[in-house]
């Protein structure tokens, strides 16, 4: 990558190590996104997907190695800029994170309060586009106990994009929903990237990884196995690409002496 | 022998884990409070407004139903411990030192710790495992000033003010009994009252229960974030605030009295 790519990448992952204790949980992780690219991050549980979104955002501490977000070095930086990078971001969380002391509207609404100097109403018109944008116009006075799983995380994905960032993360954006949603979702994140946006989603959906990556990297026991794109993602032959992408069942890969030891353990 | 040292050494590294952690959580709100609005990140009114209401407002009614019964059961055990010497007469005194300088801030306290310091302790440990103390960092929101200097703000005011109610209703309610038993008027009762408590009496009760307002607070936050698992760390932490709210409130007051007195 020569130096003017890593300036401007979105996101720039260098040597990352992390632990959990004494568990290496991240090893020898790089990784770029460039501008206006979608990069699925996939993998099986486990396999360290979910750690690794936690590190780019700045949610964990890295044991080595450098995170860089919208050129901000999430481990070094001082918390103003910290603070000032994330307002250039948005990210829905697996389980969509809304608070539900508020209301639907209030919750896509809170970023705008806390960091925008606009008034109620101007505010109001901004949540009320971003709810029809993710297909949930009318819900705004609904509390988030009284949504779908489906529609929490359309809701969660407005309240990303209400700062209109420049880069998303999306965690498990279609776990757990049905077919004919999870391919709104899927197009959803589409017309983001149209519009610009960087994102970066985390799944194990193929389907909705190769429909929407740019680039996907593949994650296992915390080891990047491939980061590239769809089509030499599915060429590589790699076995454990393989494994993941044809959904073949690994053989354990102890020994049947450790596996014994591992029984009779105390 | 040895496993004892072992999880002795664990349980004292964990509690001073905690300590600190408390300790930064209180400082770090102060600083909150006083340079967030400069920091672009004020603490919002509207929060310590709605937390004052919880905190302060919602538990007046039974405030004041166990205060009005412990100034009135002071009263009975007052007049029969001093009939003992024929001094039935000095209860007005015991009663207004006792209520205005431990049982209002005590029972206030405990109060509070139970029904405040366990909500802050659940809704922080929710929080927490549904990812929203995440997603309110990953906004820029520090989660401190969000949720943590509002509730500690609102928890300084309220319960003094709490506490100055259950002074007056305890004292009430110790009036009644005391003027029915010795049938004394209740303007008499008032006069003695006037008598016998010092502004000073009412300021140790009353700086006592600011200082039970930080404990309650920061344990109860403490215990929120430290949450592990799903429904059965919730009622962990929620059972621990409130066990470890009510000691500190009682050993600090143990203390408190000790230092004051000496």
């Amino acid at each position: 990558m020569s130096s003017t790519a890593t300036a401007e990448a979105a996101i720039v992952v260098d040597k990352l190590y992390a632990h959990y204790g004494e568990k290496p949980v991240l090893r020898d992780i790089n990784v770029r996104v460039m501008p206006g690219e979608v990069m699925v991050i996939m993998g099986g549980s486990g396999s360290g997907k979910s750690t690794l979104l936690r590190h780019l955002l700045g949610l964990e501490t890295a044991t080595s190695g450098s995170v860089r977000v919208l050129g901000v070095d999430m481990v070094r930086a001082p918390p103003r800029a910290l603070q000032e990078m994330r307002r250039k971001i948005g990210v829905a969380f697996q389980s969509g994170a809304l608070f539900s002391s508020m209301t639907v509207g209030e919750n896509i609404m809170l970023p705008l309060r806390e960091h925008a100097r606009l008034d109620t109403e101007t505010m109001r018109i901004m949540m009320r586009l971003k709810l029809d944008f993710v297909d949930l116009a009318g819900t705004e006075d609904l509390m988030p106990a009284e949504l779908s799983g489906g529609m929490i995380k359309r809701a969660a994905v407005a309240r990303a994009i209400i700062m209109d960032p420049r880069l998303v993360f999306l965690d498990e954006p279609s776990a757990g929903l049905d077919p004919v949603v999870a391919a709104g979702l899927d197009e959803l994140i589409l017309q983001l990237r149209e519009s610009g946006v960087s994102l970066v989603v985390v799944t194990h959906e193929l389907e909705s990884a190769f429909k929407i990556a740019d680039r996907i990297t593949v994650l296992d026991h915390g080891e990047i196995l491939i980061s590239d794109t769809v089509e030499k993602v599915k060429a590589s032959p790699n076995e454990r690409v393989q494994a993941l992408l044809t959904r073949r069942v690994e053989h354990a890969r102890h020994t049947p002496e450790e596996f014994l030891r591992t029984l009779t353990r105390r | 022998m040895r496993n004892f040292a072992e999880n002795f050494g664990r349980v004292a590294v964990a509690a001073l884990t905690e300590l600190g952690q408390g300790a930064v959580l209180f400082a770090e709100s102060l600083a909150w409070t006083v340079t967030g609005a400069a920091r672009r990140q004020p603490v919002r009114f509207a929060a310590v407004l709605a937390q004052a209401m919880e905190v302060g407002v919602r538990a007046l009614p039974i405030v004041f139903v166990l205060s009005i019964a412990i100034g009135a059961m002071v009263a009975i055990q007052g007049i029969y411990s001093l009939s003992i010497f024929g001094a039935e007469s000095k209860v007005t005194l015991g009663v207004a030192l006792s209520v205005t300088r431990e049982f209002a801030p005590l029972i206030t306290g405990v109060l509070v710790a139970g029904r405040s310091g366990s909500a802050l302790a659940a809704r922080l440990g929710t929080m927490t495992i549904n990812q929203e103390i995440d997603a309110l960092t990953v906004m820029g929101i520090n989660p401190v000033r969000y949720l943590v200097a509002p509730a500690l703000l609102a928890m300084l005011v309220m319960l003094p003010l709490l506490t100055w109610f259950a002074d007056c209703v305890a004292l009430f309610g110790a009036g009644l009994y005391v003027t029915a038993k010795l049938g004394m008027s209740f303007t008499a009762y008032l006069n003695e009252l006037q008598a016998s408590v010092s502004i000073d009496d009412l300021m140790h009760g009353i700086g006592k229960s600011g200082i039970f307002a930080i404990l309650i607070t920061i344990i109860g936050v403490v215990n929120g974030i430290g949450v592990t698992g799903g429904a059965d760390g919730i009622g962990r932490v929620t059972t621990r605030a409130v066990v470890h709210g009510i000691s500190a409130i009682v050993i600090t007051d143990m203390l408190f009295a000790y230092l004051v007195i000496q």
